[in-house]
């Protein structure tokens, strides 16, 4: 079978399944409602850690304005903020149903304005630096987030804002949430496909390949950067809006700019599935959740220990991921790898020296 | 603002806070170095340089509890994560070195992790700390007071520092660090085993920190999550004054400290953390803008 | 280290007990529990898991729960929530729905429980709760959580009372006290700020310094700095272990002779023992004490449940132990008052509770938090907690105030 035939058979097998799946295993809708959110995290991280060659640390940022916009936008269409996050949680907000949606769908709006403004102001600064030099400037962005959250006071400060109550069935709120994050996901994947298909797609992968190169070419380079950074800060604000209210609290350091997990998580999802590649991060994401969870279930205390063991497992002995595998075994069933692209470049990539 | 008023009105306030500063900076600057070391031989940013921190303050702790002197628990502290940077080295870091900055990040990202919560498995999470008991000294009717376990601390800074600088600049091994720093490729054509210099680099790193610990946990506290922060000060020092720069990373460190004890002062504690992540990032960003500057000279 | 050991022993005991348990064929209530093994509150999940193993331990001992005309045993079905709010909130929804379990024990922590308290509201599972004393858990509304301690507010505002009783009983004006605050930034010590302000206004004193304690500090001594210089009557310090440990160790370092020093979580923290002399004379609030006149049918005394635990586990049960405790002897109480194991019944049965414990009496409003329990100030005296307010229970009087360092010999 070819590399399109897999492809297509893929996104047909998934689209009844994940329409079914709340249905058939109602117990783990939020179970199924997350996996779906670590897809968009870990696919918008790829649009500049593996189709740009731009490693960013602080893609969490984007995510963490999303959460406290769309709470916050939706509670100040129908009350006074300031009032609300300053009785320290005292005092409590009821909205009716429209309300509710109403401000969800403002608020879910909202974000991903905040977050492109955002992804374009630090773009226009911090993409100018180069491959690691960026990297290491990202790494401070989502704990300034945080820690900038968790000073003012208007948005709750470190007490963190409680989202309004959903006015309805439990049942009812967590279909709501679980088709937003799917369609959420399934919206983020087809623009990714569709944009990898055309210009755009052959540009940032330029920019990977040999900036330079692609700059003398009259590629406006930071100008791209810029776009594909506020196209992955786009989705990041609406995965974030949501997580915020399915989670019914937010917390400056641990909720939104929850670098330590969500904001590294989004890496080695993509890492595991294949950077560079459009159904790397989706099957990353999906077979990282499980196993997050597996660990969860199986060693109690000991998950996290297992997860940095984790971590360093994909990150030292598995850096090309699934999909980059299986494009080193069969080339000609799952197309080129991007490390491939890259050796045979030469002085691109790692240094080879002492390998 | 009346805090500063106070500083004016007592002066001895103002060398309290300064001499709290130096004290405390000096460690900084050790971890600071470590960081700097690993960073320029081995091209890796080792984001686990607080959890070594960290895990020295255990092993001190334990031999604080045990009855041994305090010379005791640095040194074991040292050698013990000598022996554990060695370790990592050749089973994990090995694989990182000489690649993007970002791999090295992410991997010792994870190793940090690790290293976090086994602690917390083994040692539990209470806080703990070493209270070696050395008493303190007064000056200006009681106005300012130096706990004599933080000049100890300095004082071992120093040596160890003076140590590290007599070793790279007279031994053969610290020749060969430096050599493989310039040029890998050529320190190995010239015979120089580069992956012995790399273990033996990262695993002096980590007695760095080890000592380092070892002295925070009896000057301060320690618990299996305090690592971080001591990453990001070290982080940000060597940010500051660049690969390669002892007297930089030295003058970093200490003057971090004292900013960080007068930030604490004049406007709350608050502000104190915050100084550090603030710092980085505006750092960050003049480093971004003068390098845009230069790219705009070559347009 | 040896503690350490002990428990990993103790834990062994349990799930050899644990497997032995269900040869018998018994009906068992599954109550569920995410408490946090790992992360910034591994200590205190520690104690609160301890504190509900024992209850569990201690009711199945003796026969179980009679509901109806059955007899129940209990078991706790524990999650970890890695000390984190989002964690907690998943947690909670996966034991009511993949777990079908129908009573929540609480878990440790202000943030952590505020995060579960919505869930368990929206599946109308009863709650209750024993670790979360921040007050904004306590006005949403919500009819399925219960508190069995008192909330943060009065954690430290009885310190403030104590300093105007002396003031005024010295023949001094209360209102001319100067307190200063160094309070960690998370909602469980903000809470004891608001608690202490009120108090301080009730008393017309002022407030010299006010610091936050951000989560990741490793250093007071610039905030000790200003207290030397600026010399308040009172030094109150809320910010968990660490923030009670650092304080004990640089107020001695430095030489701080404030003439009262209060903090919060000394004894989780163990100031006494860690720091030693200079942790003399600091008091510390405590949801409760084993030298209290507490007692119940389950554990007796204050004092044999304190001996109990300390056999079981190896150390002196902290406050967060007992309260946990007590939150356990709530469900079995109630399971046998309601007569049927109906959630709607169980919690109906619960807001009624009205009963005397060895942690005090449990009497909630209508918020769900218990409102007949006071909180108590211990005194490091002797390198020992000892009460020393309130008067009722006061087991030594209180030095006020603190002799200064340079006179102690």
């Amino acid at each position: 079978m070819t590399r399109r035939g897999i492809e297509r058979l893929a996104m047909i097998a998934i689209l009844p399944l994940a329409l079914a799946a709340p249905f058939l295993a109602p117990a783990y809708m939020t179970f199924f409602t997350f996996i779906c959110i670590m897809i968009v995290l870990a696919l918008t991280w790829d649009v500049l850690g593996g189709q740009m060659g731009y490693n960013s640390f602080g893609n969490i940022l984007f995510f963490g304005i999303g959460v406290y916009t769309t709470t916050i936008v939706q509670i100040g269409l129908f009350a006074d903020v300031g009032a609300y996050t300053a009785a320290y949680g005292v005092e409590t907000i009821e909205l009716t149903r429209n309300q509710f949606l109403i401000g969800l769908a403002v608020g879910l709006v909202a974000a991903p304005l905040l977050a492109v403004a955002a992804a374009a102001f630090l773009g226009s600064g911090l993409l100018g630096l180069r491959g690691q030099y960026f990297a290491i400037g990202t790494l401070g962005l989502g704990i300034a987030g945080g820690e900038l959250a968790a000073a003012w006071g208007w948005i709750g400060g470190a007490f963190g804002v409680q989202v309004p109550v959903f006015p309805g069935e439990v049942l009812e709120r967590r279909l709501l949430f679980y088709f937003l994050a799917f369609a959420l996901a399934a919206a983020t994947f087809l623009t990714l496909k569709r944009l990898y298909a055309g210009h755009f797609g052959l540009a940032i992968n330029a920019i990977r390949d040999d900036e330079d190169k692609a700059e003398a070419m009259g590629l406006y380079t930071t100008r791209y950067k810029t776009i594909a950074w506020c196209i992955a800060a786009f989705f990041l604000g609406i995965a974030g809006g949501l997580v915020g209210q399915i989670n019914g609290y937010i917390e400056p350091r641990e909720v939104a700019f929850a670098g330590a997990s969500f904001g590294i998580w989004m890496v080695l999802m993509a890492i595991l599935g294949g950077k560079g590649t459009i159904w790397g991060p989706v099957i990353g994401a999906i077979l990282f959740y499980l196993m997050k969870e597996f660990f969860w279930q199986q060693f109690f205390g000991w998950q996290r220990v297992a997860l940095g063991l984790l971590i360093v497992v994909i990150v030292v002995f598995f850096p090309i991921g699934i999909l980059g595998w299986l494009k080193q075994r069969f080339p000609a069933r799952f197309g080129p790898s991007v490390d491939m692209v890259a050796r045979a470049k030469p002085g691109a990539g790692s240094d080879g020296a002492r390998r | 603002m009346d805090m500063i008023g106070l500083l004016f009105e007592a002066p001895p306030l103002a060398l309290q806070l300064v001499i709290d500063g130096v004290l405390i900076g000096a460690i900084f600057a050790l971890i600071a170095y470590g960081m700097a070391l690993v960073w320029g031989v081995m091209k890796i940013v080792n984001i686990c340089q607080g959890e070594f921190v960290i895990l020295g303050g255990y092993i001190s702790y334990y031999c604080w509890e045990a009855g041994y002197p305090l010379v005791l628990g640095v040194t074991a502290a040292s050698i013990a994560l000598f022996a554990l940077g060695w370790l990592l080295y050749r089973t994990i870091i090995f694989r990182v070195v000489e690649q993007d900055l970002f791999i090295s990040i992410l991997a010792t990202f994870g190793l940090a992790i690790l290293l976090a919560q086994s602690m917390n498995q083994a040692f539990g999470a209470d806080v703990r700390t070493a209270d070696a008991g050395l008493g303190n000294w007064f000056l200006f009717d009681n106005l300012v007071s130096i706990a004599a376990i933080k000049l100890v601390a300095f004082g071992a800074t120093a040596f160890v520092a003076a140590l590290l600088i007599w070793f790279m600049r007279r031994t053969r091994l610290g020749q060969a660090i430096r050599a493989t720093s310039q040029n890998a490729r050529a320190a190995r054509i010239l015979g120089i085993d580069t992956h012995s210099v790399y273990a033996f680099t990262y695993g002096l790193n980590a007695a760095i920190c080890g000592a380092a610990g070892a002295l925070i946990a009896m000057i301060w506290v320690i618990a299996p999550f305090g690592g971080l922060i001591y990453t990001v000060r070290a982080f940000m020092i060597v940010v500051v004054a660049g690969i390669g720069n002892l007297p930089g990373v030295i003058a970093a460190g200490l003057a971090l400290g004292i900013v960080e004890s007068f930030i604490g002062f004049v406007l709350g504690a608050q502000f104190q953390i915050a100084l550090i992540f603030v710092l980085l990032v505006l750092i960050l960003v003049g480093r971004s803008l003068r390098l845009r500057r230069q790219r705009k000279v070559l347009e | 280290m040896t503690r350490h050991l002990a428990r990993s022993f103790v834990f062994a005991a349990f799930v050899t007990a644990g497997l032995a348990v269900p040869a018998l064929a018994q009906e068992t209530i599954v109550l569920g529990a995410a408490v946090s093994e790992t992360g910034k509150y591994s200590a205190e999940g520690m104690h609160t898991k301890n504190g509900y193993d024992l209850a569990v331990e201690r009711i199945n001992g003796m026969g179980g729960i009679t509901v109806g005309d059955t007899t129940y045993l209990l078991e706790i079905k524990y999650y970890d929530d890695e000390s984190e709010a989002a964690r907690a909130a998943e947690l909670a929804e996966r034991l009511i729905d993949q777990d079908n379990i129908q009573f929540i024990l609480g878990p440790y922590g202000s943030p952590i429980t505020a995060a579960m308290a919505p869930i368990t509201e929206q599946y109308g599972v009863p709650m209750v709760e024993a670790n979360g004393a921040s007050r904004s858990i306590f006005t949403k509304g919500y009819k399925f959580t219960f508190a069995v301690l008192s909330t943060s507010d009065q954690y430290l505002s009885s310190a403030i009372d104590l300093a105007a009783e002396k003031a005024t009983e010295m023949g001094e004006d209360a209102s001319a006290l100067r307190v200063a605050l160094a309070m960690g930034d998370d909602n469980f010590s903000q809470d004891v700020r608001a608690g202490i302000v009120e108090a301080i206004e009730k008393h017309g004193m002022e407030i010299v310094i006010d610091d936050k304690l951000p989560d990741s500090f490793t250093d007071m001594s610039s905030t000790l700095a200003k207290v030397k210089a600026l010399q308040p009557d009172l030094l109150l310090v809320s910010g968990h272990d660490k923030g009670a440990l650092t304080a004990a160790r640089q107020i001695a370092e430095q030489q701080v002779d404030t003439p009262m020093v209060a903090m919060t979580h000394c004894d989780s923290a163990d100031i006494a023992g860690q720091v030693g002399p200079g942790a003399e004379y600091t008091l510390c609030a405590a949801q409760w004490a084993p030298s209290l006149s507490y007692e119940d049918g389950w554990f007796g005394t204050a004092a044999q449940y304190a001996a109990d635990f300390e056999a079981q586990f190896g150390y002196a049960p902290p406050y967060q132990a007992a309260e946990s405790t007590a939150a356990v002897l709530v469900f079995a109480d109630a399971f046998a008052r309601a007569g049927s194991l109906d959630r709607q019944a169980v919690r109906d049965a619960i807001a009624a509770t009205d009963m005397e414990t060895f942690f005090g009496r449990i009497d909630f409003d209508e918020t769900g938090k218990n409102i007949a329990k006071p909180m108590v100030l211990f005194q490091v005296l002797d390198g020992q907690y000892k009460v020393v307010a309130p008067t009722k229970w006061a087991a030594e009087p209180v030095v006020y105030p603190r002799p200064p360092f340079a006179e102690r010999s």
